[in-house]
């Protein structure tokens, strides 16, 4: 069981964790940030096993991963 | 050192410079000022932390500046007229992050690659900014070998005291020279502000700030409050550090304006002028920027007329112009390219005026 | 429950202005990963450009100085040269180092300064508006080169990890990539290896990271890095490039 943490406002929407994300369990929001974004959110929190590939891939360091 | 000793004035600048605690140097070769940078790279190897580099461009030496001086260093470079063009960006973008440093030009002849006899021609770019920008720098104008050594010392005090580069303007001949100089015993300026800005390494909770050595001001309101600060500090040089030099001005129904090498040339036409009965005096800004306008304009209360003798095409006469107001005439004699103008040319020119009634 | 990975401390709160999926905030987080593993934030000095990475002083928690464009090499080494206890890194894009920059890299590098060099190579001007960069592949549609780069009017692309590598004074150079998860753990070790380089006193470091540009490539962030492994790898070859033991 792992636990993502995604600081959705300076997440900017570019989708780049959700294309390596081994269980595709990230999807972009509905939702917009203040600054015009769709955030993403992870879709099934219990299905993550906390590799941490869409940390190593997101280039606002948006997202915490623990375990 | 505190003896006299008998110097060219390129190596007693480096030499002054060393004593005043110049521990780096960044340079690039150009005529007539090689020796500083010879000079430095014999002695600065043997003084504990002292670095000289022989750049790979005159932009990458005072890009270099820039990093020693941002990282707390006593750093100087020296160039000619040309060399001085390419280091213009760098010394705008020094200002910017309120950099100290001493430059120093021995100015040759231009435009474009001139000449490498002596000249006066860059006065415009180094007392107008001469980089991109709103901006002024110090400008040192010596006289002679020993007034260089006292002003090098001077300028290094100047630069940490306004955080703002200082430049020395001379000419070849100043440069290449020799006279007897005194050299001073090394002082340390005890009074000068603690450089607690200077980028030297830093993790949370040192002390300070995080040290952002920079000159980007993206915000325009931000930017003018920035250029307003430099520009108090600016306020600040030309009430405090004005300096010249006047002579026989008191009664003088000519009065010669002129600095550097030019000066010298200037006393002795004005002395010889006096022998003839016509009354001469002189004043030779010491400081170009700021520029002494208050006893030029004393003197144009009783004066004649100016006459302003530079090695250029007339550059400073603005100044004087300026200063004048419109109180008297203001002639201007000037030899450019490299060529110095004589005792006798002045002369000749101040007797004209005189037989005219000008 | 324990942390396997969060932002590091030598990343400031800063929000990154960069567009959306541009890899230079990746290329950020490894760098600061790399000082705060070694442990020398207080010992280090970073030197920003001029281009996209102009604003790196305000992400990168160390002192820091903001060069002119091209210059971050030869202010780095003043800044080395009066403290040598310094680690002293630049973060410079393509058009800043290769072009602008060009002399001032390459005689750090052969002066054997004890700096290391980030070296982001995108293939194209970002902030200026895409224009062409001297690393711009050849075919390449710029707004500079609206045609196609032309190799017969404007020349070919400079490989400045191998062009610096011929050079005596350079003891580490390596080129990697940040198109994926893979690419990114390698490129990590490069960096932290031009680090050890420089703190071991060994010389010139540099890494040459490729990274894609999707605002003025023109793509999505994710076509961008498919763009960018099958067209900037085959011109430039990824590698440790040299490492003098």
């Amino acid at each position: 069981m792992a636990k993502l943490t995604i600081a959705r406002e300076t997440c900017k929407g570019c989708g780049l964790c959700a294309d390596v994300c081994p269980r595709q369990l990230l999807a972009l929001s509905k939702e917009i940030n203040s600054r015009g974004y769709h955030p993403i959110d992870i879709t099934d929190q219990d299905k993550c096993i906390g590799c941490a590939f869409c940390a190593r891939m997101c280039p606002d360091a948006v997202i915490t991963v623990e375990k | 050192m505190g003896q006299k000793m008998l110097m060219k004035g390129n190596e007693a600048i480096a030499e002054a410079a060393i004593q005043a605690g110049c521990r780096f140097f960044f340079g690039y070769p150009i005529t007539p000022q090689n020796q500083i940078p010879e000079y430095m790279s014999k002695r600065l190897p043997k003084i504990e932390g002292g670095c000289f580099l022989q750049a790979e461009s005159e932009v990458a030496a005072i890009n270099m500046v820039y990093g020693a001086a941002g990282a707390g260093g006593r750093v100087m470079t020296s160039s000619s007229s040309p060399g001085i063009s390419l280091k213009q960006e760098g010394i705008s973008y020094i200002v910017g992050a309120e950099l100290p440093c001493v430059i120093v030009n021995m100015v040759r002849g231009g435009p474009g690659l001139g000449s490498i006899q002596p000249a006066q021609s860059d006065y415009y770019q180094s007392t107008r900014g001469g980089g991109h920008g709103d901006y002024r720098m110090l400008v040192l104008a010596p006289s002679s070998v020993q007034e260089a050594v006292e002003l090098t010392q001077l300028a290094f005090d100047l630069a940490d005291q306004y955080r703002n580069p200082v430049l020395i303007m001379g000419d070849g001949l100043i440069g290449q020279m020799m006279e007897p100089v005194d050299m001073p015993e090394p002082k340390q300026n005890t009074n000068l502000p603690p450089k607690t800005w200077a980028a030297t390494g830093w993790k949370p909770g040192c002390g300070r700030e995080r040290a952002v050595i920079n000159s980007l001001y993206i915000d325009p309101a931000v930017l003018e409050k920035h250029v307003n600060h430099l520009y108090e500090k600016y306020a600040v040089m030309e009430r405090e550090e004005c300096r010249w030099q006047e002579e026989m001005t008191e009664d003088a129904d000519y009065v010669i304006v002129a600095y550097g090498t030019t000066a010298r040339i200037a006393r002795s036409a004005m002395r010889k002028l006096r022998d003839e009965g016509i009354r001469a005096g002189l004043i030779r800004p010491i400081t170009l920027w700021p520029f002494p306008a208050a006893p030029i304009a004393a003197a144009a209360k009783h004066a004649k007329a100016f006459l302003t003798v530079e090695m250029s095409m007339g550059q400073m006469v603005d100044d004087v112009r300026l200063a004048v107001e419109g109180a008297a005439p203001v002639h201007f004699f000037g030899r450019t390219g490299g060529i110095v103008p004589t005792v006798r040319e002045i002369i000749t020119q101040v007797e004209t005026l005189a037989k005219e009634g000008k | 429950m324990a942390v396997v990975y969060e932002k590091t401390k030598l990343l400031t709160d800063k929000p990154l202005h960069y567009c959306p999926g541009c890899t230079h905030g990746i290329i950020h987080r490894l760098v600061a990963e790399a000082i705060d593993e070694l442990g020398v934030q207080e010992r280090t000095i970073g030197i920003a450009p001029v281009g996209c990475a102009v604003f790196a002083y305000d992400y990168f928690n160390c002192d820091m100085m903001e060069a002119a464009h091209g210059r971050a090499p030869a202010v780095a080494t003043g800044c080395k040269r009066v403290n040598p206890n310094n680690i002293v890194f630049t973060y410079q894009g393509d058009g800043d180092l290769a072009s602008i920059g060009a002399a001032e890299i390459t005689h750090a590098a052969t002066r054997g300064e004890n700096i290391t060099v980030i070296f982001v190579n995108n293939a194209i001007y970002g902030m200026t508006g895409g224009q062409m960069a001297p690393t711009t592949l050849p075919g390449q549609v710029t707004t500079t080169s609206p045609y196609g780069r032309d190799p017969a009017l404007c020349g070919y692309p400079i490989r400045v990890s191998e062009m610096l590598a011929t050079l005596d004074g350079s003891a580490y150079i390596a080129r990697v990539s940040v198109h994926d998860v893979k690419h990114i753990m390698d490129a990590k070790k490069c960096i932290r290896k031009a680090f050890e380089t420089q703190i071991a006193g060994k010389g010139f470091s540099l890494v040459e990271v490729l990274s894609s540009c999707p605002t003025n490539w023109g793509m999505t962030p994710k076509e961008a890095l498919k763009w960018l492994e099958a067209n900037m790898i085959p011109q430039y070859p990824l590698g440790v490039k040299k490492e003098v033991e």
